[in-house]
């Protein structure tokens, strides 16, 4: 009997880093939106937290597209 | 294309186990989404649906080694197979009477692994391989993560702590739902897999395909429809327990486990890790709920689903064993389980009729939950 510790351990790195990225990014997303309003409320345009808060949600977007075109290729 | 009527008999029964095992994990991917409102009841179960049939083509990994792994494939008969899925289909239905998140693949496995001990003697059973490709990931799974969850529920929490609180609630919300439909993405890329493996197996044994095969396209689309049609029934009494019973869920820490989840089950499904989606939903539902500062886990709930999961592959192989010992000693055997299994099945869905579960009445709060909680 011969355990693929090596494949177990893959398995645990890529979901780690993958769902850290996922969730930090879309984390940031939200938290921009949020200062965006806080900004509009003070008179700012709130247009840089409004950037920022799409390229975070886009580069989320984009890892996942990739993770699904990983498998299935 | 022809085959003889026991792969035919097989065939259904393995179609009927995959529409079991749907409604059965349909709480892995949508339970926390339903508890926290991101989604209705109905909704939920159609989008999850919808994605399963989509996982079931992407990656046929898993289905290649449930076709070539754990019992020897010269030695097992479609009878054989037949009565492991019995055995399956009736724990399945079991815990799923009392609300119970055990795992379809175990089920599946233990069935297996009875019927074939019986038909064709210990040595027919590969128990390094169990052990590879059935426990190590049994144990690791759940455990791997609950570890996720918690570093990205911990995460969520800190970064979003200044945001305010309805930009928060809101933005999760969305967030749950694309995380929720990952799930039920990545369900289907392991799940409808295993019974994709089952049939061809059964059509290897047959004579039908020659072994080492892939399995066929239309295999491939049944199974993926099967699973499908289950989950769209909705499994709600397990719902139930894994969105209320366990945790109290808020929307951030809802889309953290669910990212989580999928994250782990997409990564084992590429590699053939033929693991169980509901091990990795729990472990990551209680990840979540460890990772939010305060938030409780019920450990009595947790405790009692960790019990199921250790019974879920012996008495599962029990069942198949059992079944296994009447059906090969002849076709009235065979049509003696078959007609069994039916009527426990009948007798089980009566008995849910007593106590029932529904879209409208999921997120009641059981009486279970009421029970003191434990502060984690």
């Amino acid at each position: 009997m011969d355990i693929d510790w090596g494949a177990l351990g893959t398995v645990f790195v890529v979901a780690l880093a993958a769902a850290v990225v996922l969730t930090v990014l879309f984390a940031y997303g939200i938290r921009g939106l949020s200062a965006r309003e806080t900004a509009r409320e003070q008179g700012g345009s709130g247009v840089a937290q409004f950037t920022g808060s799409i390229v975070c949600f886009g580069v989320c977007a984009a890892v996942v597209a990739y993770g699904i075109y990983l498998i299935a290729a | 294309m022809d085959f003889s009527l026991i792969v035919l008999v097989v065939i259904v029964a393995a179609l009927a186990f995959d529409f079991t095992n749907g409604f059965h994990d349909t709480a892995n991917a949508m339970a926390t989404s339903i508890a926290t409102g991101a989604l209705k009841p109905r909704i939920a179960v159609a989008i999850s649906a919808v994605l399963n049939l989509v996982g079931a083509f992407l990656s046929i990994e898993v289905a290649k080694t449930i076709s070539g792994g754990i019992v020897d494939d010269t030695k097992v008969t479609p009878v054989v197979i037949f009565a492991g899925l019995v055995g399956a289909i009736i724990w399945n239905l079991v815990t799923w009477l009392v609300g119970l998140p055990s795992s379809s693949s175990h089920a599946l496995f233990g069935g297996l692994i009875g019927a074939t001990w019986i038909a064709s003697g210990a040595d027919a059973v590969h128990f390094g391989k169990v052990v590879e490709k059935v426990l190590i990931p049994a144990v690791a799974s759940p455990i791997v993560a609950g570890i996720v969850s918690l570093v990205g529920t911990f995460l969520t929490y800190r970064i979003t702590e200044k945001a305010k609180e309805g930009m928060v609630g809101k933005g999760f919300k969305t967030g749950q739902v694309l995380s929720a439909s990952l799930v039920s993405l990545a369900h289907g890329t392991n799940d409808a897999q295993k019974t994709m493996g089952v049939i061809t197996l059964t059509l290897i044994a047959g004579g039908t395909l020659a072994p080492g095969s892939n399995p066929p396209l239309w295999v491939i689309g049944a199974c993926g429809l099967a699973i499908a049609a289950g989950t769209y029934l909705g499994g709600w009494r397990i719902i139930q327990t894994m969105g209320k019973k366990l945790t109290e869920i808020q929307t951030p820490q809802g889309f953290a486990a669910e990212t989580s989840s999928a994250a782990v089950i997409l990564a084992s499904s590429h590699l053939g890790f033929a693991l169980s989606t509901t091990h990795v939903t729990s472990g990551g539902i209680i990840g979540s709920g460890l990772g939010r500062k305060l938030a409780e886990v019920r450990w009595g709930v947790a405790g009692k689903m960790v019990i199921a999961w250790v019974l879920t592959l012996p008495a599962a192989a029990i069942v198949g064993a059992i079944a296994a010992a009447v059906s090969t000693r002849g076709s009235w055997g065979t049509i003696l389980i078959g007609a069994l299994g039916v009527l426990v099945a009948l007798g089980i869905w009566l008995a849910s009729r007593r106590n029932p579960v529904s879209a409208h009445t999921v997120n009641d709060e059981p009486d279970a939950a009421k029970a003191t909680p434990v502060a984690a």
